[in-house]
């Protein structure tokens, strides 16, 4: 169940209020133009309560807590990749039990009354970390889980996860005259956690960043686990130039690479650009468009792989498909 | 030769890094930095809300002014910016 009210997010209030408080601070050293730095703004931004966060493994991890700094102003702790969730469960089970023995009811200093934000990259939410968020959601922490998806484990240099899509080149599935990048396609994580009957599931491009605010304070104000799936461009494992993030945020929705929809109560919505391109299927741009921007796709573009192509079409057509009629269209 | 091991309860109660990372000047990565051309500015936001380093300020009113000394010059704002109001130049 998800509240009724629409909190419809005022830029020029964030502005204000984040010139205040900044809670993601500058001087993180994630690279030039990476797409997760935008999205743990955006995380603070549409926080209710204050938060506690808790973060996997991954390039916000090791970028933004580099010693002796820490670009954090929130409560932050660190976790390896298998068991952020279950900490994450663990602080919103702590926080129950002290509410309850009314312990710090008298102390000022003391605030519990906060929301658990879950943070963990691909290779921690789909392969390493997928038993522990299960677990979580199998006992129904209030938690919101934020996987930012930048599509391989960049940080240790671009090794293919379960995330990577068809046909890109990472380190360990090389393009070469065999094996042409990974020959597999992304793993449905969506579909895994709806299939946990979660009550709030969504996926979020911070290039459309209304829709995405709305979607994390939708995720924060859920009765229960909350899982969203954030895309995040990362220029220096994609090839792409820095100055494009945003553009290839966008790119994804419009080509329905990466549609936007939220799950309540396994009831599917498409939200944002996805609804006009469902209302006006001329509007859907052939994926080419996303591809060739991506230096990790440069290979599908040679004569001999127009195959290739054509696969990674049929299957984003299919997953359309199949989203489309899930929501009704 | 031993020494005495230290209980639990003498150990800090936690987070090691200490200094807020606004102390690291990451501008200095940049080759381009962003200039913004005040008569073309629209003051829609959209530089504030994308820059992934928190480097723009912005009261909501006037316009966003960057932070140099973090801003690692990627060029998001310059080619989200609606009214092409912001040119990266080379520092």
């Amino acid at each position: 169940m998800v509240a009724t009210a629409v909190w419809r997010p005022d830029i020029k209030e964030l502005a204000r209020v984040e010139g205040r408080e900044r809670p993601v601070e500058s001087g993180h050293r994630l690279c030039a133009g990476c797409g997760a730095g935008i999205i743990i703004r955006q995380i603070a931004m549409a926080a209710r309560k204050p938060l506690v966060w808790v973060n996997a493994t991954g390039c916000v991890e090791v970028a933004t807590t580099i010693f002796p700094y820490t670009s954090w102003n929130v409560p932050w702790a660190h976790n390896a990749f298998e068991n952020a969730a279950a900490v994450g469960s663990g602080v919103e089970a702590a926080r129950k039990k002290l509410a309850r023995s009314n312990r710090f009811s008298d102390d000022p200093d003391v605030e519990l009354d906060y929301d658990v934000i879950v943070l963990g990259g691909d290779g921690g939410t789909y392969d390493i970390g997928l038993q522990s968020i299960s677990g979580a959601f199998e006992r129904r922490h209030k938690i919101l889980y934020v996987l930012y998806d930048n599509e391989a484990y960049m940080n240790t240099g671009i090794q293919r996860s379960g995330g990577t899509p068809f046909g890109a080149r990472t380190t360990t599935t090389p393009v070469g005259k065999v094996i042409k990048g990974k020959p597999l396609f992304k793993k449905p994580i969506m579909d895994i956690m709806v299939a946990h009957g979660i009550p709030y599931a969504a996926t979020v491009s911070p290039a459309y960043w209304n829709d995405a605010l709305v979607k994390f304070r939708r995720g924060f104000e859920a009765d229960g686990p909350a899982f969203i799936h954030a895309f995040s461009t990362c220029p220096l494992g994609w090839g792409s130039a820095p100055e494009d993030t945003v553009k290839i945020m966008k790119l994804a929705v419009e080509t329905c690479v990466f549609p936007l929809y939220e799950v309540v109560d396994g009831e599917y919505r498409l939200t944002g650009p996805s609804v006009s391109i469902a209302k006006n299927p001329d509007r859907k741009k052939p994926v080419e468009e996303y591809l060739k921007l991506q230096g990790r796709f440069r290979h599908m573009f040679k004569p001999e792989n127009k195959w290739m192509i054509d696969k990674f079409q049929e299957w984003v057509d299919k997953q359309w498909e199949v989203l489309l009629k899930r929501a009704g269209y | 030769m031993s020494t005495p091991m230290v209980g639990w309860k003498d150990l800090p109660m936690a987070a090691i890094p200490f200094l807020s990372a606004r102390e690291y000047p990451t501008g200095e990565w940049a080759v381009f930095q962003p200039k913004i051309d005040e008569s073309k500015c629209v003051r829609c936001g959209l530089c504030w809300m994308y820059c992934p380093d928190s480097v723009y300020r912005w009261d909501g009113e006037g316009v966003p002014v960057p932070d140099l000394d973090h801003c690692k010059g990627c060029g998001i704002c310059a080619t989200e910016c609606p009214t092409k109001a912001i040119e990266m130049v080379r520092v």
